[in-house]
């Protein structure tokens, strides 16, 4: 028996070496399985959660093409979230656990949401910072070893890429605009750069599953790999917004053909995964509110589709 | 990142460009009064549903919320668009949107009702769209061009939404014994403003005339079966002898109004005249 | 309150017109009239699909991994059933 199971693990890893897909009958080794459905249901979690700093702007967007915007682009994140569940129930997760484990807290998601939206500009620099590490971190996936996982992020990263655009599109105008219009954008650009540097991930020294992730093709780049690809980017964009990184040591270093960029704070990520972020409480308060106010509407199709389906089964006999 | 969609072709919205007819200018001003009010009418409604992104029941219908949201805001600015033409006087969709005030508002009561829990939200939807989707049928035979051009498209929209809420009052109504209440006591929460949508104000009735809009009295009776149908799948009973409110159409609104101006109009109120 | 779960939905989608319809993800619903409405406004936002097909998870029945071998190795020997195992003349055009 023992053998058999080495064998198995002898034949996964050899097709993951490979890059040929796992799908979800073939075997796999149980802490794969686990990994993966941490990952995927926490990445997941991040979308729902998501929602809301955006959401709460719908009703506030500043004219009817911005409303339709990004009402369409949050609305997307409830697909992405759903994705993404799909993607985690062919592990054997069911949704309803996941959601238990994240209203009780077991669950984490993406600490960035648990900073609070104060202007409009906010939305801007959501779409644009965000989104645009987002997307960084969720291209490589798209090969990622798990094949409902790896389809699910083709479909993410497809729709992904207007949310940044939209985002920075929202910072354009505004930094061509009136003064406290530009002020706007620019106190924005303060408040989220270093929470969405931190989106990447502790420094790899400090990440214990990056290893073995990388190992499995789960994950395809290191944390520090892609944060330091964000900064490379997002420096010169800023530039062109006319919009100052709020970061006094950032640098360009020829050497390593890249900037050097000041020291994160990380007690604040820390403190801020563990539940003291400004927003952590309200966050989770919202999805748990709109999860017991629905109880009674999900009970309500399943029992009336019961109903039909025992009516029409009399029709029948 | 951004990707590279050299290859897409590059997207434009939609306008309608039928041009504006050759009205008598009183004509013109009826019209144009009541293309604001159709326009606030899928704008007020359009804005409730997308309070509900982000808290819907479940995943799956938060989104069919956003949807219907998002066809109600296409069809609130092919209409204030055409408003804006109608006056000519160099307005935008988000004047009209943005900078009107609550009395200036014409929907009807209905709309501008909180969204309470889905139950309400369900059952105000239903009110609205049995009337919606056969008005817009209508509509499209309208001697005004451009509004039956609005009608054509938004009726596609409208089929689609009549089918969604109609199955939600089933579901909700011969559901669980707590589902039945609570959509019971939404019928008796927004029965009273069903009345109002088809109420003739004086711009109506003199449109009526020159056949710019249909005869809402025939829309009552297939409303009124539809409503039947339904209702009796989802052993309900339609209520009678209700009192009826009214008096949105005429600026005349419930105080919900107010606070929904004022927090969609914030920002252009806060920050006057710039671009977003 | 302890609520059941909606039922899991397998969802298919033609994209256009002469084309299969083709597996694209899940999602849940409590019936199938509502499966078929969740599908088209989760997995349809984008003008991605022209038909709907929903089948309830629970009906799907799928091979074995572990059969792999016996069910598909068998066929790698067949190749007199492939266009490209015979020799045509070049002479001979349109074959």
């Amino acid at each position: 028996m023992e053998e058999v199971e080495v064998n198995l693990e002898a034949q996964f890893e050899e097709k993951v070496a490979k890059d040929i897909r796992i799908e979800p009958k073939d075997w796999m080794p149980d802490a794969y399985r686990k990994t993966l459905i941490r990952q995927i249901s926490q990445h997941a979690h991040s979308e729902i959660v998501g929602m809301l700093p955006e959401g709460n702007w719908i009703t506030r967007a500043p004219s009817l093409k911005r409303k339709a915007i990004l009402l369409a682009k949050v609305q997307d994140e409830a697909g992405h979230g759903l994705y993404l569940y799909s993607a985690a129930e062919t592990l054997g997760a069911s949704r309803d656990q996941m959601i238990a484990d994240l209203h009780s807290g077991k669950a984490k998601y993406s600490s960035i949401f648990n900073y609070p939206t104060l202007s409009w500009a906010d939305i801007g620099a959501i779409g644009w910072l965000v989104d645009g590490a987002a997307i960084m971190n969720q291209v490589p996936l798209c090969r990622t070893s798990y094949g409902p996982y790896a389809r699910a992020m083709v479909r993410v990263c497809k729709e992904e890429s207007f949310h940044q655009r939209q985002g920075f599109e929202i910072m354009m105008t505004l930094c061509n605009g009136a003064p406290e219009q530009k002020k706007m954008a620019q106190e924005a650009f303060n408040r989220w750069w270093w929470p969405t540097l931190m989106m990447f991930g502790p420094k790899d020294e400090e990440s214990p599953n990056t290893e073995q992730s990388m190992r499995w093709r789960i994950k395809r780049f290191t944390n520090d790999e892609l944060r330091q690809r964000f900064v490379d980017m997002m420096v010169p964009q800023a530039e062109f917004l006319g919009l100052t990184v709020p970061d006094k040591d950032l640098t360009w270093n020829e050497a390593k053909n890249g900037y050097d960029y000041g020291q994160i704070d990380w007690d604040e990520f820390w403190s801020v995964v563990k539940g003291n972020g400004p927003c952590n409480k309200q966050r989770i308060q919202t999805r748990v509110k709109a999860d017991q106010e629905g109880a009674w509407v999900r009970e309500a199709a399943l029992a009336h589709a019961e109903k039909r389906a025992q009516r029409e089964q009399q029709k029948v006999a | 990142m951004m990707h590279n969609h050299e290859n897409a072709p590059h997207l434009h919205e939609q306008h309608f460009n039928t041009p504006v007819q050759d009205y008598a200018p009183e004509v013109k001003q009826l019209v144009l009064e009541y293309t604001l009010q159709l326009a606030d009418t899928s704008f007020i409604l359009g804005h409730r549903l997308s309070e509900w992104c982000g808290h819907g029941p479940v995943l799956e219908q938060d989104m069919a919320l956003s949807n219907i949201a998002l066809d109600l805001i296409g069809e609130t600015r092919s209409l204030y668009q055409y408003a804006a033409e109608l006056e000519g006087k160099g307005r935008t969709e988000d004047d009209m949107a943005y900078l009107r005030d609550t009395v200036e508002y014409k929907n009807p009561l209905l709309v501008e009702q909180p969204n309470g829990d889905f139950g309400d939200t369900i059952m105000r939807q239903f009110i609205f769209d049995s009337f919606h989707f056969f008005f817009l049928k209508e509509l499209q035979n309208s001697t005004d061009h451009r509004l039956a051009a609005i009608a054509e498209k938004s009726l596609k929209e409208s089929s689609y939404h009549i089918k969604w809420s109609s199955e939600w009052v089933i579901r909700l109504g011969d559901g669980t014994e707590e589902s039945r209440k609570r959509i019971e006591k939404a019928i008796d929460n927004l029965w009273p403003f069903s009345g109002e949508l088809f109420m003739m104000t004086a711009t109506e009735k003199k449109l009526l005339e020159h056949g710019v809009i249909p005869d809402y009295s025939q829309i009552k009776n297939s409303w009124d079966a539809h409503v039947a149908k339904v209702f009796q799948e989802a052993t309900l009973a339609v209520p009678q002898n209700v009192w009826m409110q009214s008096g949105g159409k005429e600026g005349r609104h419930t105080e919900h109004l107010g606070f929904v101006l004022t927090e969609l109009q914030y920002l252009q109120r806060t920050y006057p005249g710039l671009e977003w | 309150m302890n609520t059941k779960e909606w039922p899991l939905w397998e969802v298919f989608i033609r994209s256009k017109q002469g084309l299969d319809h083709k597996h694209v993800g899940s999602l849940h619903a409590a019936d199938a009239e509502m499966a078929v409405q969740n599908a088209r406004d989760v997995y349809t936002r984008r003008m991605e699909g022209i038909s709907i097909w929903v089948v309830e998870s629970k009906h799907i029945h799928a091979s074995n991994p572990d059969d792999a071998t016996a069910f598909y190795e068998p066929a790698n020997d067949k190749v007199y059933r492939h266009p490209t195992f015979y020799e045509v003349p070049a002479e001979i055009k349109n074959m």
